[in-house]
C-alpha cells in the first residue's frame, strides 16, 4: 500500500519521518576530509577516459588516434537511448584507444580513450540553454544527454532517461544523504555550491513537474542542510529535510521508505511509487550543462584515510588515474601493511586493481586506510546464528540463511530467501561477530545463479532446437517405415499370389483385366442398334479371345508373339483398307458423314476390293467389320502399350 | 606496485564471537555472586570443575579433528556452556556429575554435530537433561540456603562436599538437607509441589520454613541478580529482547491462567517467575544463538512456547524444574519456526510464505 500523498506531506511537515528496518552506525570519519574547501589539482600527465562510465550501453567513438581535442569536445556520440557520451576533460592529443584496467572490482579492461593533455585546457563548450523554460522539454533533455550526465551517486543511471518518467511523480527526491563513512564529496559540494544545486533542481522541476520536492540530507551535515535551506528558502515547493544518520539511509529504496513510507516494489522503479531520485552531484552537473554549457568532465572526489597525508576533496577530471590523486594528497605507503586503495566507501567500495584505474562519473571517494584502520578480516569463524545480521538488514532478509545456502551452493533455496533483493550494503557483514564476508558469498552466489540462468537459457534454446529436430527426424522415420511397411505388404501379397506359381495365372489375370477394360471402352463407344450390338459383342468376344491368345502367345513364345504381331498388322491393314475404301466412297458420293457407322443406308457404293458384295447388306457388314477392325486395332495398340509398361 | 584486493565491507564492528560469548559470561557474574551469597561456595567449585573439563574436552576433540585449537577455544563458547551447566546444577552435587555433564555437552551435543554453529540443541541444557535422567538423586539435592550458611562457610568446605560427599565436619548432603525441625528441604518449586500434592493449598504451602526470612528471599535475589545481567545484555545488544520478553510473558500468562481458575491448587505467576531458573533460562539459556530461532518473529514464538512449556512441565511433570526440557523441546522446533516466520522482504507485497 502506498502512503497517501497528504499523509506523507503531513509527516514531512512534522519532521516525523519513517524508518527503514535495520541499519548500522559505523563511525562517520567524515571530519577528516570535510573541513577544507574542494581543491583544484594540477592537470595529470595522462587521462584514461573510459567510453562507458554509466549503466547502459556505450556510445560510438567519434575521435581517432592522433587527433587533437579541446576540453569539452565529445569523444563518443550517443546513438542509442541508453548511451551517454563522454567528453574530453581537457585539451590534448589522443594517443591510444584501447582497453584499460577499469574502475570495477574485477578491473577487467574496458575500452578507454587515452588523452595526453597539452596543458592549455582550451575549451569548446556546448551552447547554454539558460532560458530553458521557454524551450520544449525534449530540447532540454537532449542537452542533458549531450552533456554526458548520468547519476553521480552510485548506480550511474543515464539522467536523460530518468527525467522523462512515464508515470506521474509525487516526489522529486534530491539525495544528499551520503551515508557511507569517510566520504564527504557531496557534503562539500552542498556547502559550497548549494545555489547551483538549487538551479539544477529547478531544471528537474521543470522537466518532471513533481507535486513536491524533497532535498534529503543526513543530520550529521548541518552546514550542508543550512546552505541548502538558504538556497531553497524562496520556494515553498522545496523542502530540505534532515534525515537521521544511519547506514544505509542513502540507498534509493531506503531513502524512499524513510521519506514517504512507500516501498519500491520488487523489480520496480521508484517511479512506480511516484518518486524519482537524483544525487546532489547530478543536480550540480545539470546546472553546469544548462546554464554554462559545460559537459560533465569532472567531479568531486574525497581522498581520505590514515595513509593519506592531507585528506581532502578535489575536483578530479574524469579519467584521472588514481595515482595522480593519491600523489596530490600525499600517499604514505609505509602506513599500510598491504598496499590497497578502496574506491568508494568502507562499506560498499571496492579495492582497485591498479593505480592507473581512472576516476569515472560515479567515483566519489578514494580511501587509503592505514594498517590498523580497516584491518583485513581474519579468517571467518562458524556462523553462530546470532541473528545480528538479520537485525541490521535494511531489506529484512535473513542473511544467515542466505549465507548458508550461498555457501553450500543451494541456490534454489537462496533465491527462495530472496537473495536478489539484497542490495549488498554490507551491514550484515559489518556486524557479523564471526567476521564472515557475507556480501562476498552473496555476490558469488548471484554471479553463479546468473551464469546458470544464462547457461540454462542457452541450453533451453539448444534443447528446443534439438527437440524440433528430433521430432522432424521421428516424423520422417515414421513416414519411411510406413512406406516400407506398405511395400512389404504388397510384396508379401505378390509373393502369395506367385506362390501358386504359374506365370500364366498372372498373364490370365492381366488379360482378364485388359479385356474388362476394353469391354468398358467398347460399351461406352458403340451405342448402336441391338443387332449390331450383339454382333459387335460377339466380335468383341472374339477379339477378346484373340487378344487373350495373342497376349498369352506373346508372353509365352516369340513365335506366338510374332504371329500375334502379324495378325495385328493384318487386322490393322484391313481396317486401314476398309477405312480408305469408305473414305473413297464418301468422297465420291460427296456425302459428308461418311465415317460414321450409322450412315449405312446410303446409295449403292462400290467397294472395289470386294466385288462380290455390292448390296446394302454387304455394305453394312463392311461397316461393322470396319468398326470391329478399328476397335481391334485400338485394343491391340492398347495391349501392346500396356504390356510394354 | 602490487595492490591487495579485498571484498567489501572493509569495516567491521570490533565485536567478534569471542567477545559476544565473553559478554554473556560477564553478565552472569552478578547472578553467580548472588548464588555464592545464598548457596555457598559450591557453585564456584562447580564452575571451576565445569570450565576445566569443558575446555580440556574441547581441546581433545579439536586435536582429533585436526582443527586450530587457539582459534576455536578463543570463541569462548565452551566456557559459556560450562558456566551455564555449572550454575544450573545443585551446588554441592558430586564432582563426577559436572564432569560427565561437561564432557557430554561439549563432545556429544556440540562437537559430534559438527562444532559451534551446527549443534541443534543447547549443549548445557541437553547435558542437564542427560544428568537429570541418569542421576536423579544427585541432581535434585538442593540445600536450603541457611543450612549452607551454617555448614559450609568456606570454599574448602564446599570442595570437600563436592569431592568426598561430606563436609569437613563429617556431615553428608542428606544430613544437611534436613533442617533443624527434621523436615527435608528442597527448592521452593519442589516444596510447593510436594505440599500441593499432599493436599495443602498454595497459600498454606508458602508458610513452610522454606520461605521464611532471608532463606526464602535467596531465590528471589538470585533471580534479580540474573535479571540485572540479562537486561545489561539487551542494553549492550548482545541479545535481543524478543526471546526473554516473550518467554517471561508466556510464563506469567500461562501460570496466571491456572492460578485464576484455582488459586488454591496452582502457584501464582510471581512465584513461577522468581523461583527456579525461569530468569536464567529467559536471558542466558534460551538466548543461546546457535540453537534458538533467528527471525524476529520466530524468536517471539520460540520464547513464548518455551515459557508455556516451562509452566506446563512444572505443573504436570515429575521433575523439579522445566527450563531444560522446555528449551530442548523448542530447539527441535526451530527449523520449523524459522521456516514459517521468514520476514517480509523489502518491496515484496507479502511474506514469501
Ligand atoms: S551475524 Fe554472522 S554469525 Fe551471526 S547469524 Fe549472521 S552470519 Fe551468523
Ligand atoms: S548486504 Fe544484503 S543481506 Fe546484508 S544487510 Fe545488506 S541487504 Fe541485507
Amino acid at each position: 500500500m502506498n502512503t497517501l500523498y497528504e499523509a506523507v506531506i503531513e509527516r514531512l511537515d512534522q519532521n516525523n519521518l519513517w524508518q527503514f528496518p535495520g541499519g548500522v552506525h559505523p563511525p562517520g570519519q567524515k571530519e577528516r576530509s570535510n573541513t577544507q574547501p574542494i581543491q583544484r589539482m594540477s592537470i595529470p600527465e595522462v587521462l584514461y577516459v573510459p567510453v562507458k562510465q554509466h549503466t547502459g550501453v556505450e556510445g560510438d567513438i567519434i575521435v581517432t588516434v592522433g587527433e587533437s581535442v579541446l576540453k569539452g569536445q565529445p569523444l563518443t556520440r550517443s546513438s542509442l537511448p541508453f548511451a551517454v557520451p563522454v567528453h574530453a576533460p581537457t585539451s590534448g592529443k589522443i594517443t591510444e584507444i584501447t582497453p584499460q584496467p577499469s574502475a570495477h572490482p574485477s578491473g577487467v579492461p574496458e575500452m578507454a580513450i587515452t588523452l595526453v593533455p597539452d596543458g592549455n585546457d582550451t575549451c569548446a563548450m556546448l551552447k547554454p540553454l539558460s532560458q530553458y523554460q521557454q524551450l520544449p522539454k525534449s530540447t532540454v533533455i537532449e542537452a542533458i544527454c549531450d552533456a554526458g550526465i548520468s547519476g553521480l551517486g552510485g548506480a550511474g543511471f543515464p539522467t536523460h532517461i530518468k527525467v522523462s518518467p512515464t508515470k506521474p511523480i509525487d516526489f522529486l527526491i534530491i539525495n544528499g544523504i551520503e551515508c557511507e563513512p569517510y566520504i564527504s564529496s557531496d557534503d562539500r559540494l552542498m556547502r559550497e555550491h548549494a545555489w547551483q544545486i538549487r538551479q539544477g533542481i529547478d531544471v528537474l522541476n521543470y522537466l518532471i513537474e513533481p507535486k513536491c520536492i524533497i532535498v534529503a540530507v543526513e543530520d550529521n551535515k548541518p552546514q550542508a542542510i543550512e546552505a541548502l535551506t538558504i538556497a531553497c528558502q524562496d520556494s515553498e515547493h522545496y523542502r530540505v529535510v534532515s534525515v537521521p544518520t544511519v547506514y544505509p539511509a542513502g540507498g534509493e529504496k531506503q531513502l524512499v521508505q524513510v521519506l514517504t513510507g512507500r516501498e519500491i516494489p520488487r523489480k520496480g522503479l521508484p517511479a512506480d511509487v511516484g518518486c524519482v531520485m537524483f544525487n546532489v552531484g547530478t543536480c550540480y552537473a545539470i546546472a553546469d550543462a544548462i546554464f554554462s554549457g559545460k559537459p560533465l568532465t569532472e567531479r568531486v572526489v574525497t581522498i581520505t584515510g590514515s595513509a593519506i597525508e592531507e585528506p581532502q576533496n578535489v575536483w578530479a577530471m574524469l579519467g584521472t588515474p588514481v595515482l595522480h590523486l593519491l600523489t596530490h594528497a600525499g600517499y604514505l605507503p609505509h602506513k599500510q601493511q598491504e598496499q590497497h586503495v578502496i574506491m568508494g566507501g568502507p562499506m560498499m567500495g571496492f579495492t582497485v586493481t591498479r593505480l592507473t584505474v581512472p576516476v569515472v562519473k560515479i567515483t566519489n571517494c578514494l580511501l587509503v586506510p592505514a594498517k590498523n584502520e580497516l584491518p583485513a578480516p581474519e579468517d571467518e569463524r562458524a556462523c553462530i546464528r546470532c541473528g545480528f545480521c538479520a537485525d541490521v538488514c535494511p531489506a529484512t532478509l535473513l542473511p544467515q540463511q542466505l549465507y548458508w545456502y550461498s555457501k553450500s551452493k543451494e541456490y534454489d533455496n537462496a533465491e527462495e530467501y530472496n537473495l536478489f533483493d539484497c542490495i549488498e550494503c554490507g551491514a550484515c557483514a559489518y556486524v557479523c561477530p564471526s567476521e564472515i564476508p557475507l556480501v562476498h558469498y552473496y555476490r558469488k552466489a548471484k554471479a553463479d545463479i546468473r551464469n546458470l540462468r544464462d547457461e540454462k537459457d542457452k541450453s533451453d534454446k539448444a534443447k528446443a532446437r534439438f527437440e524440433a529436430r528430433k521430432a522432424r527426424l521421428l516424423a520422417e522415420k515414421e513416414a519411411r517405415e510406413e512406406k516400407h511397411r506398405l511395400a512389404a505388404q504388397a510384396r508379401k501379397q505378390a509373393m502369395e499370389k506367385s506362390d501358386s506359381g504359374a506365370k500364366d495365372k498372372i498373364a490370365a489375370a492381366l488379360a482378364r483385366a485388359k479385356a474388362k477394360k476394353s469391354q468398358s471402352t467398347e460399351n461406352s463407344e458403340s451405342p448402336q442398334s441391338t443387332a449390331q450390338e450383339k454382333k459387335a459383342q460377339v466380335q468383341a468376344a472374339v477379339a477378346r479371345a484373340k487378344a487373350k491368345k495373342a497376349q498369352t502367345a506373346q508372353n509365352e513364345t516369340t513365335s506366338a508373339d510374332k504371329k500375334a504381331q502379324v495378325q495385328a498388322a493384318v487386322v490393322r491393314a484391313k481396317a486401314k483398307k476398309a477405312q480408305t475404301a469408305q473414305n473413297e466412297t464418301t468422297s465420291a458420293d460427296k456425302k459428308p458423314d461418311a465415317d460414321t457407322a450409322s450412315n449405312n443406308k446410303t446409295s449403292g457404293t462400290q467397294v472395289q476390293d470386294q466385288p462380290e458384295m455390292s448390296d446394302a447388306e454387304r455394305q453394312k457388314r463392311e461397316k461393322i467389320a470396319q468398326a470391329i477392325a478399328r476397335a481391334k486395332a485400338r485394343k491391340l495398340n492398347q495391349q501392346n502399350s500396356s504390356g510394354d509398361s | 606496485m602490487k595492490l591487495s584486493l579485498r571484498s567489501s565491507p572493509h569495516q567491521h564492528v570490533r565485536r567478534d564471537t569471542g567477545a559476544v560469548m565473553r559478554l554473556v559470561c560477564y553478565a552472569a557474574l552478578p547472578g553467580i555472586a548472588a548464588q555464592v551469597v545464598f548457596f555457598g561456595w559450591g557453585v564456584i567449585v562447580q564452575l571451576i570443575l565445569a570450565i576445566t573439563t569443558a575446555i580440556l574436552a574441547e581441546a581433545a576433540v579439536l586435536l582429533l579433528r585436526k582443527k586450530s585449537l587457539e582459534r576455536t577455544l578463543s570463541d569462548y563458547s565452551a566456557l559459556l556452556t560450562a558456566l551455564l551447566l555449572a550454575i544450573s546444577i545443585p551446588p554441592l552435587a558430586p564432582w563426577w556429575v559436572i564432569v560427565i555433564g561437561s564432557v557430554f555437552a561439549i563432545v556429544v551435543v556440540k562437537q559430534l554435530y559438527g562444532g559451534l554453529g551446527y549443534n541443534m540443541f543447547n549443549p548445557a541444557m541437553a547435558a542437564y537433561i542427560m544428568l537429570l535422567i541418569s542421576f536423579p538423586v544427585q541432581m535434585t539435592q538442593w540445600l536450603p540456603p541457611q543450612s549452607i550458611a551454617e555448614n559450609s562457610a568456606s570454599i574448602i568446605d564446599a570442595a570437600s562436599v563436592v569431592f568426598t560427599g561430606f563436609t569437613l565436619e563429617g556431615y553428608s548432603i542428606a544430613q544437611l538437607q534436613v533442617n533443624a525441625d527434621g523436615v527435608t528441604m528442597a527448592t521452593p518449586l519442589d516444596s510447593v509441589k510436594t505440599a500441593l500434592l499432599s493436599g495443602q493449598t498454595y497459600s498454606e504451602s508458602l508458610n513452610s520454613p522454606m520461605f521464611n526470612g532471608a532463606a526464602g528471599k535467596g531465590w528471589l535475589w538470585v533471580s534479580i541478580a540474573y535479571l540485572v545481567g540479562g537486561l545489561a545484555l539487551i542494553k549492550l545488544r548482545v541479545i535481543s529482547w524478543h526471546i526473554p520478553g516473550s518467554l517471561l510473558l508466556a510464563v506469567a500468562a500461562t501460570s496466571l491462567m491456572f492460578y485464576a481458575v484455582s488459586p488454591d491448587n496452582f502457584a501464582s505467576p510471581y512465584f513461577h517467575l522468581v523461583n527456579g531458573s525461569a530468569i536464567i533460562g529467559a536471558f542466558f539459556i534460551a538466548t543461546d544463538p546457535v540453537s534458538a530461532s533467528t527471525t524476529p518473529r520466530g524468536r517471539m514464538v520460540f520464547g513464548a512456547l518455551i515459557g508455556f512449556w516451562i509452566v506446563i512441565i512444572r505443573l504436570f511433570g515429575n521433575y523439579p524444574d522445566a527450563v531444560a526440557f522446555a528449551v530442548v523441546i523448542m530447539n527441535m522446533a526451530v527449523p520449523l519456526i524459522d521456516y514459517y516466520t521468514q520476514p517480509r522482504t523489502y518491496g515484496h507485497s507479502r511474506r514469501s510464505r
